[in-house]
């Protein structure tokens, strides 16, 4: 047995069965606000104290990749909200189509920030035993750009005149960066699998105009997790571009 | 109400609005504007967030319990930024002198 929009016995319309639903699933989404609002808060304090190595962390970030994502997360929103409108409307196979658009688009997010995760670890900048801020302008790679490498080498040494004790600051920066980002990055998996779902059940031709409620629902989650990037974005990514 | 369809026409508005204003965030952040560049940045990400809120997420749509659910949400957010601020912000000339006796902090 699956559902079909029935009316069940405690509500009185469909549309307050579908509303009821959705308050549901805002209060769901408000425990999560709180949930990533713990980091927020502990990232606005460590900034606060700590902006010399907060910077240098957030100028080692590559810029364009993060950039990228910002692209393809926003635009999996906008299928997503695609599909909820093909499901409203009773198109059947656009509810599908735009569904796996949705799913790729979150497969690529997540796959760029695996190579951004490699660079960290290449790097050194992975807090822990062997985390070591100028490991990079040290050992450069043969492909590395010289004026890049000793343009890095001088903004460091000025932030080391600042913040003598950066290495162990800049730490804060990249715990806060992967406990973000790896926060972000399980909700986005979550959503996925939930995605594969419903593009399953869409399939089957389970979403009709009179109901799509899983659609909406899983939408609402998945634009959720789009809101928390925006904020990352800036927050991580562009301290102090302006040098 | 009943069940609002949102047009395709509105998400595609939404999404290149989005878009501007991800050119705007990173533009913005190479013009050195000292302590404003993080309320700039803060702003732009906040109003991106009202956007997807309230036409991805339907929130304009829908009935004022739901607005009171998000409201809330963002209210207990504001609270625990607020108290949490008040108690270091306040404590911070005493850190920043210890810091300076002991050289515990940088700078």
């Amino acid at each position: 047995m699956h559902r079909t929009g029935e009316l069940y016995g405690q509500f009185e319309t469909l549309e307050q069965q579908k509303e009821s639903a959705a308050l549901g699933m805002w209060v769901f989404l408000s425990t999560e606000v709180l949930f990533f609002g713990g980091l927020f808060m502990t990232y606005t304090l460590n900034r606060h104290y700590y902006p010399v190595a907060f910077g240098v962390g957030s100028n080692t970030l590559d810029l364009k990749l993060g950039g990228l994502n910002t692209v393809i997360l926003i635009l999996s929103s906008l299928t997503m909200a695609m599909s909820v409108w093909a499901s409203h409307v009773g198109k059947r196979k656009q509810t599908a189509g735009f569904l796996v658009a949705t799913l790729l688009l979150g497969t690529a997010f997540l796959g760029v920030k695996v190579i951004e995760y490699k660079q960290k670890f290449d790097h050194h900048l992975v807090p822990g035993y062997h985390f070591q801020i100028d490991y990079r302008v040290q050992h450069p790679a043969p492909k590395d750009d010289p004026k890049e490498i000793e343009a890095e080498k001088e903004e460091l040494n000025k932030a080391f005149a600042k913040d003598p004790d950066l290495n162990a600051h800049a730490q804060l920066y990249f715990s806060l960066y992967f406990g973000m980002t790896g926060l972000h990055a399980l909700h986005m998996i979550v959503g996925a699998g939930m995605l594969v779902w419903l593009i399953r059940q869409s399939m089957l031709g389970r979403f009709t105009p009179t109901y799509n409620t899983p659609v909406e629902m899983i939408g609402l989650y998945w634009h959720f997790v789009d809101i928390v990037w925006i904020y990352l974005f800036p927050l991580l990514y562009l301290i102090d571009r302006h040098r | 109400m009943s069940e609002h369809i949102v047009s395709p026409k509105v998400y595609i508005g939404i999404f290149l609005s989005l878009m501007v204003l991800t050119a705007a965030t990173v533009a913005a952040a190479y013009v050195n504007l000292g302590a404003f560049n993080i309320v700039i940045a803060l702003a732009i990400a906040s109003l991106k967030a009202t956007l997807v809120v309230l036409y991805f997420m339907h929130a304009r749509y829908s009935p004022n319990r739901t607005h009171m659910v998000i409201i809330a949400a963002v209210f207990w957010l504001a609270i625990m930024l607020a108290l949490t601020l008040s108690d270091y912000v306040t404590r911070d000339r005493d850190l920043a002198e210890n810091a300076q006796v002991t050289g515990m902090l940088g700078s």
